[in-house]
């Protein structure tokens, strides 16, 4: 190995991935080895039942729908808070933050009294035909109330540190508004938004407490995912749970090890020859 | 194109950065704005360019009245400190960009044609490829100029161009930077604080100050004949003397001076380094050494005069002096402003 002038680093790695191994890798491992006990078509036959794949469903496409969603309010709302300062910019920045703070189940149970049919808005959108509570699109704005500031959070000081003489250049070569957005801005903050994606992605995958009191939790229809492995939990069926929980893992693991592969590709153009 | 600023005027919240500016700048010449930071040099350019609004006068381009014509219409090329590269594209790419947005459509191989054109012009070929972060500052510093280029601007506008290079790149560039013009002749306006860098390479020189023009003119004039103890000052390195003037002659600490139709009074004493001489023997400024410093051209000694004033002058490479060395520092031309 190379000699480092840098202090610290084999004790500083140590301590690190002990602690990942400890509070990461362990209880993944665990989860990994109970669904294995079951064997191949136990395994299979509980990941692939109907039930099962209706929640699949309805918690990926929520997903996808909260996450694609996000990107643009986040983008938009990243872009407000970095160009424009108006009267109240600090509270609504510090806004960005509040479904990190705040208990999920207790935005859950705020979203439901405003969405239900006699709510604020429910009963608005229910003249126009529409309902929300207990249905996907009610799972959907759970999802995206809770995962909405990764993607701001992400973007926001990439947008910060854009080199304003960057579009005065091409503004001076010519460029429309939207051309140099499109041609220069998005692409340099092409990867903080795909790590903002994955993230809040990942994070309307394992939501659970803002939805469960939105969704109606409908098997078939509006169960997501984490409230089945729930339910099996209730009915002491570990490994039907673990089993489970795995196709969540893996959903997760596949969608971040994407996008990471994506950002760095993204990101070519930062490597020096 | 020939540019004329008129009564301009800006101000940043309380600060006036430019106070009432008017300016001429000929088709096809190659102008420098000179002045310490502050001095509102930027801010000039940016206007002109359309990257700030004028507060009060106007900036004309030929007849046109060009000032309220935002940036991306004005048809100009500007070049930044930084570079302003975009990042994320290649060489080729930063610079086929204005071609690319423009109004006027361009066929995609005329656009690829013009490029490797450019990176001919620029002396970059074959670096088409590469990202902006693969290659040296004094390259990006040419890409940039080959973006603006690109566009067939009617003025070309550089803000500080070579202010982050090494003096050897720098040294290069300016002289390449001159080629370019001469070969193009376009109208050129460039904002420096480096003295050198702007006499070496402009037509003319604007020297500001506060934000105001102090003097203009060509770097001989400006050299010769410095209006200003501030222009004599910041064109080079000077020493300063208190001197008082009596019936057309300035004495200074043991040397005296002839100045024509200067009214009697209090003054000061401006000389050059390379204007002041060193002697064993009177009649001089009486002064010690205390120190000399070994260049590869010849020898700076520094010295105090008997006054307590500082001296600073350069002796030819051969001569022996130490510090320590008392003698008489003798002047052979200097200026004379009344304070």
């Amino acid at each position: 190995m190379r000699r480092n002038v840098l202090p610290g680093l084999p004790l500083s790695l140590g301590v690190t991935l002990f602690y990942v191994g400890l509070i990461v890798v362990l209880p993944l491992a665990a989860l990994v080895f109970k669904a294995a006990s079951l064997g191949p078509e136990d395994y299979w036959r509980i990941v692939s039942s109907s039930r099962a794949l209706a929640s699949y469903r309805v918690t990926v496409l929520s997903a996808l729908g909260a996450t694609v969603f996000n990107l643009f309010f986040g983008l938009a709302l990243a872009w407000v808070l970095t160009r424009y300062r108006f009267p109240g910019w600090r509270i609504v920045d510090a806004m960005v933050d509040l479904p990190f703070a705040l208990p999920t189940a207790v935005a859950g149970i705020a979203l439901t009294a405003l969405f239900t049919t006699n709510g604020w808005f429910g009963s608005i959108l229910g003249d126009l035909g529409i309902k929300v509570a207990y249905t996907p699109l009610g799972i959907m704005i759970a999802m995206c109330f809770t995962s909405l500031p990764f993607i701001v959070r992400t973007v926001q000081p990439v947008l910060e540190d854009l080199d304003p003489a960057l579009e005065e250049a091409a503004q001076s070569l010519g460029g429309s508004d939207w051309a140099i957005f499109r041609k220069v801005i998005l692409p340099l903050l092409t990867p903080a938004l795909l790590a903002g994606v994955s993230l809040s992605f990942a994070r309307a995958l394992g939501e659970f407490g803002a939805i469960i009191f939105i969704a109606g939790n409908q098997p078939m229809s509006t169960e997501i995912t984490a409230l089945l492995i729930f339910i099996r939990l209730e009915e002491y069926d570990y490994q039907a749970a673990a089993a489970i929980a795995s196709v969540l893992l893996l959903t997760a693991f596949f969608m971040l090890a994407l996008t990471n592969w994506m950002q760095s590709r993204a990101l070519r153009y930062t490597v020096r020859s | 194109m020939k540019i004329r600023l008129d009564h301009v005027v800006k101000t940043f919240e309380t600060f006036r950065a430019v106070k009432d500016v008017s300016l001429e700048i000929e088709s096809g010449e190659l102008v420098a704005l000179l002045g310490p930071s502050g001095s509102g040099k930027t801010t000039i350019l940016r206007m002109v360019a359309g990257l700030e609004y004028a507060d009060q006068g106007h900036i004309y381009f030929g007849d046109q009245d060009a000032t309220d014509i935002p940036v991306r219409d004005r048809g100009v090329g500007f070049v930044f400190q930084h570079y302003a590269l975009f990042p994320h594209m290649t060489v080729a790419e930063n610079i086929a960009f204005g071609m690319k947005v423009s109004k006027v459509k361009r066929e995609k191989a005329a656009i690829d044609v013009r490029v490797l054109d450019l990176l001919r012009l620029v002396r970059l070929e074959g670096l088409g490829d590469r990202f902006p972060a693969q290659i040296s500052g004094g390259q990006r510093q040419r890409v940039a100029l080959a973006r603006a280029l690109a566009v067939d601007p009617k003025v070309l506008l550089l803000d500080e161009p070579f202010g982050a290079l090494d003096a050897n790149v720098r040294r290069d560039l300016r002289r390449w930077l001159r080629e370019i013009h001469s070969e193009l002749g376009i109208t050129t306006l460039f904002v420096t604080h480096d003295q050198e860098e702007a006499l070496d390479l402009a037509d003319r020189v604007v020297i500001l100050k506060d934000g105001q023009i102090v003097q203009q003119g060509t770097p001989e004039e400006v050299c010769r004949d410095p209006k200003t103890s501030f222009v004599m000052k910041f064109l080079g390195d000077a020493n300063v003397l208190a001197a008082e003037v009596r019936d057309g002659k300035a004495y200074a600490s043991g040397a005296a001076i002839e100045v024509s139709g200067m009214a009697d009074g209090k003054a000061e004493l401006y000389a050059r380094p390379a204007d002041l001489d060193w002697s064993l023997q009177g009649p001089g400024i009486p002064a010690s050494i205390t120190r000399v410093l070994d260049r590869a051209d010849g020898r700076r000694v520094l010295a105090t005069a008997e006054t307590g004033e500082h001296l600073e002058f350069d002796v030819e490479p051969e001569r022996l002096v130490k510090a320590g060395d008392g003698g008489f520092v003798t002047l052979r031309r200097a200026k004379v402003f009344a304070v």
